[in-house]
């Protein structure tokens, strides 16, 4: 999973997103009570059951830090976190939105690149980026689609108040845990659930099926067919590729089960080779193809990049897209958004500073105990800087970091993050969450209601990420709110 | 299918019985080791039981002495023992891993749930005591394994790989075990016949659940060449050689008919074998040497493996 990292300060003020200690809001009025209602060991033993579920499905994640185990358990709390119609009817149109706004900007860049012309952003921030494949140049993908999957994280600080944290537009992962929460809590609180009109999430994998279908190659007459591409088995994702692939009822690839011949992509099977026209690649860019790419990569299929240039087959995400997603990029999406779809933006940014401005850095570095400052190239929570919980010298070297390379780091305020109510050891308490919903982009595009919760686990915490001890939380997205059966019993 | 899929159930099959059948041994050299005590006699069981299961080079790489507790913490839990029942369990696990999406739930509940639990179980050293209640239970989880595939997976190409891995991995061992007897030299004032050859042979046919079976089939008391005859050519006897390549034939011939009738070399290797063994009997089998028989055998099967490899799974 690429995480984002979450700033912000452990705030007794922070928006507590049931309402409460005001009073509580009607989406989570059912929650509320049934929390009032259990006994603490009834939930307990809930908790127990629900771990037990995790760990024989197979549910893993690895995290690198302990040596890479992949097979830790990513914690599940069994409170659901709750969002109203309307709050989703705001993020769902902000979302759609962006990633428009997203793959018309990729698109740009690989053409006229009009938006560098009119001056909108520094063309050297683009073109000298990481992310930036000049390969891609004057290519075009089928339907003009690039970030195929985006992965958008948000936060929240108020009841209308949500902010975009990172745009995810390579690989971004965790849609399996949206859906096997949702299964383990259909499972373990049946009544709880029926009692609210929840949308549901399960056919997630047909949209994406529907999706991949539709990006199939201009030439390809057939029934595309259509392959999920993995690492393989140690990859912390390998679970939710192989889920993925399962409930599409598609075959799940690697780079060597691939073969080129005449810039045609085949996949070796026990009868033979056999054509392949839509990947569904969950490998990075660089070890997509050695010839191409890194020569190194064992992960990859040589001849993979030149199939892909000569429209033989599709590979979603498209190669590049990650110019995108980069933290200094991400400022000016909201310039973006006014540029290519000529509308304001619903969902805002982070206001963030950009290091490489000389008056941005001077604010920074006056203002260090505040911020929290990023490597644009970080991920994951790693490398990062939260100016309120730093020591002294922490903060002393990363002034030292930031004067040798400014151009590496962006800074934002610290957020007060919305916090849920969660289980832990001393009982029900409120904890820090942020939120990924998954945009499918293809003919359309399509959002299936809810996304992945995260949730600091940790008391005061604002590090969400996994692989920092964060845990997940199903997420319902209420068709209507009350309960879904006044008249039972 | 992916020839990589292929791969993985027809290794994954493999594994989970050599997994069984490692177990079976480490049981049967336990068991002759016991006996070879109470009747007296200090014999070379745990040498045996290292060279039946192939792990002598191994062994002597790290213990000068076969010892009852080293050979078994060696062929049951050491993870530097690629053979031990712990690492065959973990290379079933890493296989079937591999290719979830081609597993029923029943398949990778079973085999999952035993790698934990063993895990678990081998964090202790095994002792002689310990040993054997775990090694049982192995069996039975192997069992379950295949019961679970048997019952839960499509009749379709992914299970004939499936099966061919478990038979060719049968054969092979059945062979071995049958050869253990070769190996174990008897103390020079026991002679063939007497009371430890009859226990050894006796432990023979257990390792192979088979002791009941050899009463039913020859009303006999045990005579070495009817015990090689059950495990090598009588079809009713499920791990016999032939046995075995009753299922070997037939899984790769619906193979080649799920694909068009596309044969290879495979093909011929094994109906080779198959028909010497239909054909056999046991005499001349005994006249020629029942090791340098059982050699030739363990070879076949290993370049038969090979030709499926590169027919289909690579």
């Amino acid at each position: 999973m690429r995480d984002s990292e979450h700033p912000a300060m452990p705030d007794a003020r922070a928006f507590d997103e049931t309402g409460l200690p005001g009073d509580c809001l009607p989406q989570y009025e059912l929650i509320r009570r049934w929390l009032d209602e259990t006994p603490r060991d009834a939930i307990e033993l809930k908790r127990r059951e629900a771990e037990l579920l995790f760990r024989r499905i197979g549910i893993t994640f690895a995290v690198y830090s302990e040596g890479g185990n992949p097979e830790r358990l990513i914690p599940f709390d069994i409170i659901p976190r709750v969002l109203d119609p309307s709050e989703w009817d705001l993020l769902s149109r902000g979302l759609t939105q962006r990633v428009k706004a997203l793959n018309a900007f990729i698109h740009d860049i690989y053409h006229e690149r009009e938006i560098l012309l009119a001056g909108k952003l520094p063309p050297a921030l683009v073109l000298h980026n990481d992310g930036f494949r000049p390969e891609m140049q004057g290519f075009d993908p089928a339907q003009a689609v690039y970030t195929h999957v985006s992965g958008i994280d948000m936060v929240r600080v108020g009841p209308r108040d949500f902010y975009v944290l990172e745009d995810n537009c390579r690989t971004p992962s965790g849609v399996s845990y949206m859906l096997e929460n949702r299964e383990a809590m259909m499972r373990l609180f049946p009544d709880l659930y029926a009692r609210h009109r929840i949308a549901p999430v399960s056919h997630y994998p047909e949209e994406l099926h529907d999706m991949l279908r539709s990006v199939a190659p201009p030439n390809c007459e057939r029934e595309p067919t259509i392959v999920v591409l993995t690492p393989g088995a140690n990859n912390s994702a390998y679970y939710e590729h192989s889920f993925l692939a399962d409930e599409m009822g598609i075959e799940l690839v690697e780079g060597a089960d691939l073969t080129v011949i005449d810039n045609i992509v085949f996949m070796r099977t026990t009868e033979g080779p056999r054509r392949v026209d839509v990947i569904y690649r969950r490998l990075d860019d660089d070890y997509i193809d050695p010839l191409t790419f890194l020569p190194e990569s064992l992960l990859g299929t040589p001849g993979l990049f030149n199939a892909y240039r000569s429209g033989n087959v599709t590979l979603a995400n498209a190669v590049g897209a990650g110019i995108a997603d980069d933290k200094a990029i991400y400022p000016f999406v909201p310039d973006m958004i006014r540029f290519y779809l000529g509308e304001e933006p619903i969902l805002s940014n982070v206001p963030t500073y950009r290091c490489s401005e000389a008056s941005d850095l001077a604010f920074v570095l006056d203002h260090l105990d505040e911020l929290v400052v990023k490597e644009t190239r970080g991920s994951g929570g790693y490398g990062m800087l939260v100016g309120p919980h730093a020591t002294r010298a922490e903060r002393e070297a990363f002034v030292l970091k930031l004067k040798a390379r400014p151009n590496d780091y962006i800074a934002q305020p610290t957020l007060a993050l919305s916090t849920c109510p969660t289980f832990v050891e001393s009982g029900v308490a409120p904890r820090h969450v942020d939120l990924r919903p998954f945009v499918l982009a293809g003919r359309d595009i399509r959002i299936v209601p809810g996304g992945l919760t995260r949730v600091a686990l940790r008391a005061g915490s604002l590090v969400v990420n996994s692989s920092q001890g964060g845990g997940t939380k199903d997420t319902w997205v209420l068709e209507s709110v009350g309960d879904a059966q006044p008249h039972r019993r | 299918m992916l020839s990589r899929t292929a791969d993985s159930l027809y290794w994954l099959a493999r594994y989970v019985e050599r997994t069984e059948n490692v177990a079976r041994i480490v049981l049967v050299g336990h068991r002759m080791a016991s006996m070879a005590r109470s009747l007296g006699s200090s014999g070379d069981e745990w040498l045996s039981t290292l060279i039946a299961t192939g792990c002598e080079p191994g062994f002597f790489g790290k213990y000068s002495e076969p010892s009852a507790s080293s050979v078994i913490d060696y062929l049951v839990r050491d993870p530097d023992n690629h053979s031990s029942v712990l690492s065959c369990l973990e290379t079933a696990r890493r296989n079937a891993r591999a290719v979830r999406t081609a597993l029923t739930v029943d398949m990778w509940d079973a085999l999952n749930e035993t790698w934990l639990k063993a895990r678990d179980f081998a964090s202790q050293p095994m002792t002689i005591d310990t040993a054997p209640a775990f090694l049982e239970w192995v069996r039975e989880r192997s069992q379950l394994f295949n019961g679970a595939y048997d019952s839960t997976m499509l009749r379709n190409d992914a299970f004939y790989f499936t099966r061919l891995g478990t038979f060719l991995e049968r054969a092979d061992n059945t062979a071995r075990i049958l050869d253990v007897k070769y190996y174990v030299l008897l103390p020079q004032d026991e002679g063939v016949g007497g009371a430890l050859d009859y226990y050894q042979w006796q432990s023979i046919l257990r390792s192979v659940s088979a002791l009941r079976a050899y009463h039913w089939v020859y009303h006999d008391r045990l005579q070495p060449w009817l015990i090689a005859e059950l495990l090598i050519l009588r079809r009713e006897m499920p791990r016999s050689l032939i046995a075995c390549y009753d299922q070997i034939t037939r899984y790769l011939d619906l193979i080649a008919e799920a694909y068009a009738g596309k044969r290879g070399e495979c093909h011929r290797l094994a109906g080779e074998a198959h028909a010497q063994l239909r054909y056999g009997k046991i005499q001349r089998i005994f006249q020629s040497g029942l090791h340098e028989f059982l050699t030739e055998f363990i070879d076949r099967s290993i370049m038969l493996g090979s030709e499926i490899s590169s027919l289909y799974l690579t």
